[in-house]
């Protein structure tokens, strides 16, 4: 039988490179879901709060349609959730059938946060209208803890691959001996987990309130549109600063622990002081550095100021090149990096821009230039979230689990990997698609509540928000 | 330790069953239930039975991947590399219908509901198909120890497999069946009530007639599972056929409270007593739990959650369902269906 379906398939394709695609695709997509389950449930609970503590109903209309959208965003997040369980063991069964034992401890601690997730977030999402207000209150808080600590969980278990530990290994190469407590709290969780969870709050609070810029920008310039800049904007800018002093000393440890990411993203070939800090510029074949403006020794003094220029950078050469990333995979790492820190710079002045309006003028920026740049923040937020993940992935390899396993060592023998890549990229185009227009379509019924009946919409505005909605139009 | 870890493995596949098996049922009867007119009764209330629990059952499923990856990870990557094309025709489906289900609450027009609705159905009868195969492809040990392949095609097409697809769907149709019963009385709508009885009473006859078949084709095609069925999982055989034919016997008298509990449990009967037929091996006749079993602390770690999960998730997931079942968590757009329940329940 296999050999009928080898002689229908003529050629035999090499799994790997397909492997790591569906796994990169599937996980890219995944990333952008995780900002809006971990960090909206929050922004939700703040205009919700605010809602019953001053009795502002534009507040709680927010909160309430926010929910609504959460709902069909976290179902999305947790089906692609769900394929990511799966393939684990259907793109990397070597992996698991070797390292489960260890690697599989953290997501035992992530399902328990995301059940606990789901199950709040239902009460929460269809709790407005029979919970007593207080009450539903509550029902939200677990969804932001579950949240948190469900990603800690999730990016332990990646922290691990990076910084593998807790486990004895027999003289075959088998793991023996698991220390739980060990593999969870790895070298590089701590650092991994405050990057991700940060970046949830970042990128999620850039996301939300650009959606609202854009609806000032068209000239909807209500209260309700207002609040949903300003809370999900302040939330994005307190997350900006404390994103930038985790990513530095992640970038710290990563110098001191996996030296030969750290010189694929300075782009360093060989070991040396007074390393330049290059921005743009790629390795040629030769494995040398062409192009890009050189900042000299930058680089050697950010890795150890107290050493300033005279710090020694590891360079790619320090390893032998079958345990490195190849010349075309380190100038990925490079060009990840120089998009993550530009853009996240970017995003930085923006924050300030926003602070200093509200220290001074005590409101936001009112200008349409703001507005413009806090429409195109969203997008950018996740560009710069997705680089910030290229640089730790592709920055690993060749290894899965860094030092002891490669990716081709880990990789199904399954050589049909091909057609399942394309068939899960044609299926997430068509997820991704029609999400965005189910919740512009929700947006546009929201707008027109006005003339709108219950059951037209099962995710609906609540009798509230339909009588808010005419308020307005009674003002307008 | 590994005993342990795989009773708590057989309890979250039975508590994947039971709870997520009713949402794919669901979509079972959404698929057959007619044209768009014919249809919009059932259809509304199996929307409205299963709108704010769905989302959480899925969980189950990965804790039955997480138990099984941490625990037993040499049985994961012998049954994900062998059973490669069912896994991943389940996950596409999986996303096919988590996404379309929730589409079709978010769109409007009837064409669209349309495309959504059938997704989300067609979807749900290929997911416990594809699980049941898995399902006969381990039992009748066609999966080999050692994280190894066994034939890609015919670990899933055979004889087992057919009959565990089958009587997935069919057993999935009708535990949705009973509760879609109980749903429809609590919400005093007596047309649907005996609509989904009849197709109960139908299902129930089919998981019978189905078993039956199953009877000889596994003293053919799994002997092993066979001895075991007729041996140490006698009892929990016995005990599915009983509730099974008294769940029957309550839906025929319209006693539908116990119906449930008895059809629950006789679910439950068939996959303990699979669990039971196949010890002590996880991959019958080449590999033991014991033999697949990780070092204790992995083991140790899940039983932690596990028993973490006992504190925080079940308490958890009783309110969720208590709050859904007194009509609390009302899905838009229903406003009226809970008021009715209330004054003639």
């Amino acid at each position: 039988m296999t050999a009928t379906l080898s002689a229908l398939v003529p050629i035999v394709v090499d799994p790997v490179p397909w492997a790591r695609a569906q796994m990169a695709f599937t996980l890219a997509f995944h990333i952008i879901l995780v900002p809006l389950g971990v960090s909206w449930a929050f922004m939700t609970l703040i205009a919700n709060y605010r809602g019953l503590r001053r009795n502002d109903r534009d507040a709680l209309v927010l909160a309430q349609r926010w929910s609504k959208y959460m709902a069909v965003t976290f179902a999305v997040g947790a089906v692609t959730g769900t394929v990511l369980s799966f393939e684990f063991g259907l793109l990397w069964p070597r992996f698991m059938g070797r390292w489960g034992e260890a690697f599989g401890v953290p997501f035992a601690f992530e399902g328990l946060f995301f059940f606990t997730e789901a199950i709040f977030i239902a009460v929460y999402i269809f709790g407005w209208r029979r919970l007593k207000p207080w009450a539903h209150f509550w029902t939200g808080v677990p969804i932001v803890l579950a949240g948190i600590f469900g990603s800690i969980s999730v990016v332990a278990a990646n922290a691990w691959m990076n910084a593998p530990s807790g486990f004895t290994l027999d003289s075959n190469g088998n793991v023996v001996q698991v220390d739980p407590m060990q593999v969870i709290f790895n070298d590089s969780m701590p650092w991994q987990a405050a990057h991700m969870v940060v970046a949830a709050y970042l990128v999620g609070g850039f996301l939300i309130a650009s959606v609202y810029a854009v609806g000032m920008l068209r000239g909807r310039r209500d209260r309700y549109h207002y609040l949903g800049v300003v809370i999900a904007f302040s939330v994005a800018s307190v997350a900006t600063p404390i994103q930038i002093g985790i990513g530095d000393g992640l970038a710290r440890w990563v110098y001191e622990n996996q030296p030969v990411k750290f010189a694929a993203i300075e782009l360093v070939p060989t070991t040396s002081s007074d390393v330049p800090e290059t921005l743009l510029g790629h390795l040629n074949e030769d494995g040398q550095v062409t192009g890009g403006v050189p900042i000299p020794g930058l680089a050697s003094w950010l890795s150890d100021p107290s050493t300033g220029k005279e710090t020694v950078v590891k360079g790619l050469d320090s390893v032998p090149a079958d345990q490195r990333p190849t010349i075309r995979q380190t100038n990925i790492v490079h060009l990840a990096w120089d998009v993550m820190v530009g853009l996240g710079s970017l995003l930085f002045l923006l924050a300030i821009w926003y602070a200093l309006s509200w220290i001074f003028r005590r409101r936001m920026p009112q200008s349409r230039w703001f507005l413009r740049a806090a429409a195109v923040a969203g997008v950018a937020a996740v560009i710069t979230m997705e680089a910030g993940w290229v640089v730790t992935e592709v920055g690993r390899q060749p290894w899965i689990v860094y030092n002891h396993m490669k990716v081709e060592d880990a990789v199904t023998a399954n050589t049909g990997v091909w057609i399942t890549f394309f068939a899960v990229v044609i299926l997430y185009a068509l997820v991704g698609t029609t999400t965005i227009l189910v919740l512009r379509g929700m947006s546009r019924r929201f707008r027109e509540a006005g003339g709108l009946t219950e059951l037209d919409t099962p995710y609906g505005p609540t009798a509230l928000a339909t009588v808010s909605a005419k308020a307005e139009e009674a003002e307008g | 330790m590994s005993t342990v870890v795989a009773v708590v493995l057989l309890l979250a596949v039975v508590a994947y069953a039971v709870f997520g098996g009713a949402d794919f049922g669901a979509g079972f009867w959404d698929l057959i239930a007619g044209g768009p007119e014919r249809g919009e009764h059932p259809r509304d209330t199996i929307e409205h039975s299963i709108g704010p629990v769905w989302e959480a059952n899925h969980v189950w499923l990965i804790f039955v991947f997480v138990i099984l990856w941490t625990s037993f990870p040499e049985a994961y990557a012998s049954i994900t590399l062998t059973l490669f094309v069912p896994l991943t025709i389940a996950a596409l489906g999986i996303v096919l219908r988590g996404a379309s289900f929730a589409f079709r609450k978010g769109v409007v027009t009837v064409g669209s509901r349309r495309i959504f609705g059938a997704a989300f159905a067609a979807s749900s009868v290929l997911v416990p198909y594809c699980m049941g195969a898995i399902a006969g492809g381990i039992a009748s040990g066609r999966v080999p120890a050692g994280g190894k392949a066994g034939d890609p095609v015919q670990s899933w097409i055979n004889l087992t497999s057919v009959v565990g697809g089958v009587l997935a769907v069919a057993a999935v149709g009708y535990l949705a069946a009973v509760y879609l019963v109980w749903d429809a009385r609590r919400l005093g709508d007596g047309e649907m009530v005996e609509y989904f009885r009849r197709r109960a009473v139908v299902a129930a006859g089919l998981v019978g007639i189905i078993g039956f078949i199953g009877i000889f084709v596994l003293r053919a095609d799994a002997p092993y599972l066979f001895s075991g069925l007729t041996s140490r999982g006698l009892p929990a055989v016995i005990l599915g056929i009983l509730c099974g034919v008294g769940a029957l016997v309550l839906l025929v008298r319209n006693a539908h409270r116990g119906a449930r509990v008895l059809a629950i449990v006789a679910v439950a009967s068939v996959i303990v007593s699979w669990g039971v037929a196949q010890w002590p091996y996880v991959l019958p006749e080449s590999l033991t739990f014991a033999a697949a079993a990780s070092p204790t602390g992995s083991l140790t770690a899940v039983l932690v959650v596990v028993g973490l999960a006992a504190v925080i998730v079940v308490p958890g997931f009783a309110m969720l369902y208590v709050l859904h079942q007194r009509g609390l968590l009302p899905d838009e757009g229903v406003e009226d269906q809970p008021a009715v329940a209330r004054t003639t329940g």
